[in-house]
């Protein structure tokens, strides 16, 4: 078959939208591997006059050196864009095309069928108004069929065209085209996917794809075409309320102060009041600038920039409403697709971007994963790639947000690994877990306790204080390599290397070691408030200083450990050759030879290392560590 | 209310007065998504920066990006990779465009390129390109620390073109690999990059040639004039019709330079770039013209057709 020979609609002048108010149709197409998705796609695209000259004349001579179809037309290649696809003749990634009959335009996504590739499947569905979802009649609906399924319907996807392909192989038999629309009704109704239009057809051939098939007598539907260009979609994303995520701040001069976004959902007017979240502070519109000029409302989809009546503090991540109040939580429950090589890790540190809004995020626990074939929920731990799991998320700050399936725009987020920065996971928000007492809350803390529950540890300093060479630094490091083997979180503050950097300015003057103990106390105070446990090697030799630094931090926070080394021993260890030094009379004020060292009176923990070796203290401290439920 | 500066451009310029409302609410869509694209882009990135290439497609882009920061201007320079060999109209246009809208324009020229004498005459339109294009684009970035380059690149335009996301990852080399693209959701962008990483991002993505035609006319954006047709000299070489556009260029035994009623559909290298035989010398007239076109606009490029998938190839070498 060449192309002069194929065309269904008259080949005259290229297609112009006539009459329609209706707005782009936004649809994915997804099916197995040779179920014929390109072949239908490149099918709609040659039967829409999309394809110019040139292209076909390109699509001609590919089809006779690396089609797979002996020569005639191959339509997959108008859609398998990138060398390697056309070499295996398979698709890998996501095509976006373009297309229009007299009634309406097309964007449609064309999605592989591997399963490795999944997550192309989500991403195409995830700015769709519709699937077609492509099956071959031989094999009717298949696990790929209810893996693609379950997809669209996490993502939103209502409205569904079954294109039961490859018809000429069954000898077009109606009854098994039953078969195949009743199983696959079935399906829909669990996942509760609204519209479902079956639709037989031979997409090479164009059977039902523009013109009515002559060969299915028994199927009086309409064709796909004839479908997409009627179906209504829209749901009324302007009847919901107000919500614009700020996106950019635009301060071009000092009487001047916009925000700017593309309206989420609902609608807005000059004078409205609107609510800045999470903050609650209270505005009102003075104006609006719109792309075609400064008007006095605007709604959804439209990208706008707004000024305020009052001064008030907005910035990017905030979202302006109006009407009922969004929803403003640090803990979700969520569906996750995992898109990543790596495995989910719960407890794992990500980067959670929803709206215009970015904060860590952990996943604190996979509550269940849900088996592609049967849809149940299974016990799991992880999720690797193309799983999806239902989990409870951490944030580290309160997010703005609404449901899902209230809302793509503010119910949708993608987790980001933040060492590889791959995209990790998408995600749809299900649930609040932690609803906001008061809409007006103005800051959600959080504490060091939220912290601490996200690192599963209580945070703490552990304060070596002791003579110079008494071992404080190496048990230290030793104790910060056997937490971070445990899988803690910890920070070392070795008082030489702050001298080096923090404490540069400081001598060893009593004022100037007392400043020195004071502002590693306060270092030490912050890691514990960020939820860290702080080791602090510091020979620290006044007692009152130390009381300071304890009282600094809440009960039980403070650990002192006293290494409690003879001066003889560090003497005789000398490790820096101070000691050497100090006794020449070259290091004056050195603790232990012309200054006190006030040894501690009671301290939580104390260490002689000429009794005990580093291991040994290491265990000593880590068991203690234990015992009293730090880790 | 936006006030787009007015330029000399008028007499050139359509009128969108018969304008369906249903063509212009597909516009404005396209419109709003791209202008949350260029803000997103000016929220993310430490130092982004506008591909200009002064075709109609910039023109759009630079359009849009100014509405998107009025009244600020947009927090970004403009670059135009100067080969030295674009249409000298261009180049007037753009010095113009940048100093009436006070916009930071960069030029930048590959000067190892040039002192070598690569032209695209003697050297092939595959070498001359990767130099005085890819390698000169690559360089320009890296001069600058640019961690964000717009362009203006839409998906309709070729095969790869339509594998590309919005926000498009390139290696500190400005590799682009196709097999490994971040998925793009909803409108969710993962903008992290690695010291030494960039992003290419491209607005315009889901527009169509005839999108960026409806909205010229509809915004009245000024455009270089080249796009209409005129009387201009030309010779058929190679099956296409070149400008004769300066000096620099050899006519062959036989040559001759004919004045023809012609004009272009894109803009680029003055010795690369097919003209069209066209008496369209308006906007309307021309998107007339482009609806029953039966040729795509890259068929005037010649660049393209230098091996098969050699734009799939010159993407990943880092060409825009």
């Amino acid at each position: 078959m060449s192309y002069h020979e194929a065309p269904t609609i008259a080949a005259t002048d290229a297609p112009r939208l006539e009459q329609s108010d209706r707005p782009t149709l936004r649809f994915v197409t997804c099916g197995s591997v040779d179920d014929g998705k390109s072949t239908l796609v490149g099918r709609l695209l040659y039967d829409s006059k999309t394809l110019l000259d040139d292209q076909l004349d390109g699509l001609a001579s590919e089809s006779r050196t690396v089609g797979t179809t002996g020569g005639d037309l191959d339509f997959a290649l108008l859609v398998d864009g990138l060398q390697a696809e056309r070499e295996q003749g398979i698709t890998i990634d996501v095509a976006y095309r373009f297309f229009a009959t007299r009634l309406r335009r097309f964007i449609v996504a064309d999605t592989p069928g591997h399963a490795q590739y999944t997550r192309n499947m989500a991403t195409g569905a995830s700015n769709a108004d519709l699937a077609v979802v492509l099956v071959d009649a031989r094999k009717g609906v298949i696990t790929q069929t209810r893996r693609h399924s379950h997809i669209l319907s996490l993502l939103g996807i209502r409205h569904v065209v079954l294109a039961v392909n490859k018809m000429d192989l069954i000898r077009f038999d109606g009854d098994r085209f039953a078969a195949i629309t009743a199983e696959y009704l079935t399906l829909a109704g669990q996942l509760g996917t609204s519209q479902v239009q079956c639709i037989p057809v031979v997409a090479p051939d164009g059977d039902n794809i523009v013109a009515a098939s002559t060969r299915m007598p028994w199927y009086s539907g309409p064709t796909i075409t004839a479908y997409l260009e009627s179906v209504d979609v829209a749901g009324d994303v302007s009847q919901r309320p107000f919500r614009l995520p700020v996106q950019w701040v635009n301060r071009p001069h000092a009487d001047f102060r916009g925000f700017c976004g593309r309206i989420a959902s609902g609608t807005i007017a000059v004078g409205d009041a609107v609510r800045v979240q999470p903050s609650g502070h209270q505005a009102h519109v003075a104006r609006i600038l719109t792309p075609a000029g400064e008007c006095n409302h605007a709604g959804a989809g439209e990208s706008i920039t707004l000024t305020l009546a009052e001064e008030i503090d907005v910035s990017r991540g905030d979202v302006l409403t109006a009407g009922s109040a969004a929803e403003v939580s640090d803990q979700l429950a969520a569906h996750l697709v995992w898109f990543d090589d790596e495995a989910m890790v719960a407890g794992r540190r990500y980067l959670l971007k929803c709206g215009t809004a970015s904060t860590g995020a952990v996943i604190a626990t996979l509550k269940h994963r849900i088996a592609i074939d049967t849809m149940a929920q299974e016990c799991a731990t992880t999720l690797d790639v193309n799983e999806i799991g239902y989990v409870h998320l951490n944030l580290d700050r309160p997010l703005v947000f609404e449901a899902y399936r209230d809302g793509r725009e503010m119910g949708s987020f993608i987790l980001i690994d933040p060492i590889s920065h791959r995209t990790a996971a998408a995600g749809m928000i299900d649930i609040s877990l932690r609803r906001a007492t008061n809409i007006h809350w103005q800051r959600l803390a959080v504490d060091k306790s939220v912290r601490a529950r996200l690192k599963q540890q209580r945070p703490c300093v552990l304060w070596f204080t002791g003579l110079s060479g008494a071992g404080k630094s190496t048990i230290a490091d030793m104790v910060d390599r056997r937490l971070a083997e445990l899988g803690r979180h910890a920070a070392l503050l070795d008082g030489d290397n702050l001298r080096h950097g923090i404490n540069r300015d400081l001598g060893f003057s009593n004022a100037e070691r007392s400043e020195n103990v004071r502002r590693v106390a306060e270092i030490a105070a912050l890691f514990v408030d960020s939820g860290l446990i702080a080791l602090v090697a510091l020979i620290s030799p006044f007692r009152s200083e130390r009381e300071l630094a304890r009282r600094r931090l809440e009960v039980g926070e403070f650990i002192e450990i006293h290494v409690a080394t003879p001066l003889a021993e560090c003497e005789r260890r000398d490790p820096k050759g101070l000691y050497r030094k100090a006794r020449a009379g070259e290091l004056p004020a050195f603790t232990g030879i012309d200054q006190p060292y006030e040894a501690p009176l009671a301290p939580e923990i104390t260490i002689d290392t000429s009794e005990l070796s580093s291991e040994a203290a290491c265990e000593r401290i880590i068991r203690y560590l234990r015992e009293q439920n730090y880790l | 209310m936006l006030d787009v500066p007015s330029t000399a451009e008028s007499a050139h310029r359509g009128r969108a007065g018969g304008k369906q409302l249903h063509v212009t609410s597909h516009l404005r869509r396209l419109e709003a998504e791209s202008i949350h694209i260029l803000r997103e882009t000016a929220a993310e990135f430490r130092k982004p920066v506008m591909l200009y290439s002064i075709g109609k497609d910039s023109s759009v882009l630079l359009h849009l990006a100014i509405k998107a920061f009025h009244p600020g201007k947009p927090p970004f320079p403009l670059l135009h990779v100067d080969t030295t060999w674009k249409f000298r109209e261009m180049i007037r246009f753009r010095d113009r465009r940048a100093r009436e809208l006070g916009l930071d324009l960069i030029v930048h020229t590959n000067n190892d390129g040039l002192s070598q004498g690569i032209d695209p005459f003697t050297h092939g339109s595959a070498r001359y390109t990767d130099v005085m294009k890819t390698q000169a684009l690559r360089k320009a970035l890296d001069l600058h620390g640019f961690d964000a380059a717009i362009g203006g690149a839409r998906r309709d335009e070729e095969k790869s073109r339509a594998k590309e996301r919005v926000f498009s990852h390139r290696s500190a080399a400005h590799r682009w690999d196709p097999k490994n693209q971040r998925p793009e959701l909803w409108g969710l962008y993962n903008t992290m990059l690695a010291p030494g990483e960039s992003m290419r991002v491209f607005p315009l993505s889901n527009w169509t040639e005839l999108d960026v035609w409806d909205y010229i006319l509809l915004e009245d954006i000024p455009i270089v004039p080249l796009y209409l047709a005129a009387s201009r000299p030309v010779v058929e070489r190679g099956g296409a019709l070149i400008m004769v556009d300066d000096d620099r260029m050899p006519l062959q035994p036989g040559e001759e330079p004919q004045w023809r009623s012609v004009r272009f559909r894109t803009l680029g290298c003055y010795p690369l770039t097919g003209a069209t035989t066209s008496t369209a010398a308006t906007l309307p007239e021309i998107v007339q013209e482009m609806m029953a076109s039966r040729t795509s606009e890259r068929q005037g490029r010649m660049i393209d057709r230098d091996s098969p998938a050699s734009m799939e190839r010159k993407k990943a070498e880092g060409y825009f």
